[in-house]
């Protein structure tokens, strides 16, 4: 059977773009964060591609492309593993070109892989976690993964309505899910 | 007094002792090191002991790096085959920074090891799998006494491959040293007994390690706020299994490069005495 994918463009479906927008704004919320985007793979083209946008770059961001399988975004994406990072302004070479087309370079960035079915749909990142007593760490990357995975659900859910997996299964699985989610944040209260 | 009949050892598979004596099957081995004295690590400098770092490539130019003696790519061709290539000249060897940032941690614990790379990220998504598999496989081959793997994947469909590739090393002498999911979730090939399999501790010493009583993950390394290598000769600061892991591979490093006749399973007890929280003779 052909597996439906993710939007490659910009979606035109207000559900799908207000499911991402959505998303972004509440993790940017939960970490207290600069920024925050959504890359979605266009498989066809090997490319991710902003499709939502909270906070800088908001304005210009979305639709723009970059190479899916470089910098910090394509590990992520690659590998299925999320990614934290710190001190990137020190780094004179910090992925610049994607970094100076979106008009912000960030200090520190957080990454999760946006997986579903053992299939990589996009990124979300989070960049300038807002520093609390101690810096973000693995617990709160944890949480981003966990986040994340919950958006790749509702993500498919969203593209494809005649998912392969029954509708009851999926909502268990984003319930439980949210459960997790809910669980880490009361953990970071002190963050 | 039987005379045992004068066969040639078998090949492959070796169900029982037959056609050999004790006397045939006498193996030289090594004892294990000296735990080390505190602020000291295990072992030599890594000197003779080929790492092989499978992950997205490694910037052989890094000053952290310090040059690798081969690069290659794992590719996937429109027809579906699967080739390891050798890295073109023009090619910048690593295009996302997490490969070089493994080997710049081999390189610090284990200075004087040999550094190879083969490339697995970086191409197409599709049938990543299979290349990471192809990849791991031909690092095995290629008889790499450690071989470094701070990627895992979560599909099942690949269990059994893993599995067989991963007792392949084992009785080759090869050691992989293998990063767990960053997250709670079941990926492979961490999870079997044949790796070493690595998680990251939060204490801020760069060079300790622990082992888990309640493995699996079998040993920690440092893995909170590493400073590691990053692309065009940069460092960055980041978190994650993914740098604890070629810690541990250089600690094996260094140690097969002062007993270089260990066996795997002695290497892993080798980790195991000269973990900081085991206490040898301790009261029960």
């Amino acid at each position: 059977m052909t597996q439906p994918t993710a939007p490659a463009a910009p979606s035109t479906d207000p559900v799908v773009a207000e499911l991402l927008q959505s998303v972004v704004d509440v993790a940017r919320a939960i970490f207290g964060a600069q920024a925050g985007s959504i890359m979605l793979l266009d498989h066809q083209s090997f490319e991710l591609v902003f499709q939502a946008v909270s906070g800088q770059g908001q304005e210009f961001l979305i639709g723009r492309r970059f190479p899916a399988g470089q910098g910090i975004a394509g590990w992520v994406a690659g590998s299925g593993e999320p990614m934290i990072v710190d001190d990137l302004r020190r780094s004179a070479t910090f992925d610049h070109e994607t970094a100076e087309s979106t008009g912000y370079v960030p200090d520190a960035l957080m990454a999760a892989p946006l997986v579903h079915d053992d299939r990589v749909l996009g990124v979300l990142e989070v960049l300038d976690p807002a520093p609390g007593p101690t810096r973000a760490g693995l617990p709160e990357l944890e949480l981003l993964a966990l986040f994340a995975r919950q958006a790749a659900v509702a993500l498919r859910v969203a593209v494809d309505s005649s998912a392969t997996v029954p509708a009851a299964e999926e909502r268990d699985r984003a319930v439980r899910l949210l459960a997790e989610v809910q669980r880490l944040i009361g953990d970071r209260a002190d963050w | 007094m039987t005379t045992l009949p004068d066969a040639a050892p078998p090949r492959g598979l070796t169900w029982r002792l037959t056609g050999r004596t004790p006397e045939d099957v006498r193996t030289e081995a090594d004892a294990l090191p000296d735990r080390p004295t505190p602020g000291a690590l295990v072992g030599g400098s890594g000197r003779g002991v080929r790492v092989c770092v499978v992950d997205s490539g490694v910037d052989a130019t890094h000053p952290l790096v310090g040059g690798v003696a081969s690069a290659h790519v794992v590719r996937r061709y429109e027809d579906g085959a699967i080739r390891v290539d050798p890295l073109k000249a023009d090619d910048p060897g690593d295009l996302c920074g997490h490969g070089t940032a493994c080997a710049g941690i081999v390189r610090r614990v284990a200075p004087d090891c040999e550094l190879h790379s083969v490339r697995v990220l970086g191409e197409r998504f599709t049938g990543r799998g299979d290349v990471l598999l192809a990849g791991l496989r031909w690092a095995v081959r290629q008889g790499f006494e450690v071989i470094n793997l701070s990627l895992s994947t979560t599909r099942t469909r690949y269990f059994e491959d893993l599995h067989a590739l991963a007792d392949e090393a084992y009785f080759g002498s090869s050691v992989v040293v293998a990063s767990a999911h960053n997250t709670q979730v079941e990926s492979f090939p961490w999870r079997f007994s044949s790796v070493v399999s690595v998680g990251s501790h939060p204490v801020s010493d760069p060079d300790m390690h622990l082992y888990n009583p309640e493995p699996p993950v079998e040993f920690f390394g440092p893995g909170v706020d590493v400073e590691v290598a990053w692309l065009g000769g940069a460092t960055l600061r980041s978190s994650g299994n993914s740098y604890a892991t070629p810690f541990v591979a250089g600690l094996c490093a260094r140690i097969l490069s002062e007993r270089p006749r260990l066996t795997p399973f002695q290497l892993k007890h080798a980790l195991y005495l000269s973990a900081a929280n085991v206490h040898v003779g301790g009261s029960r």
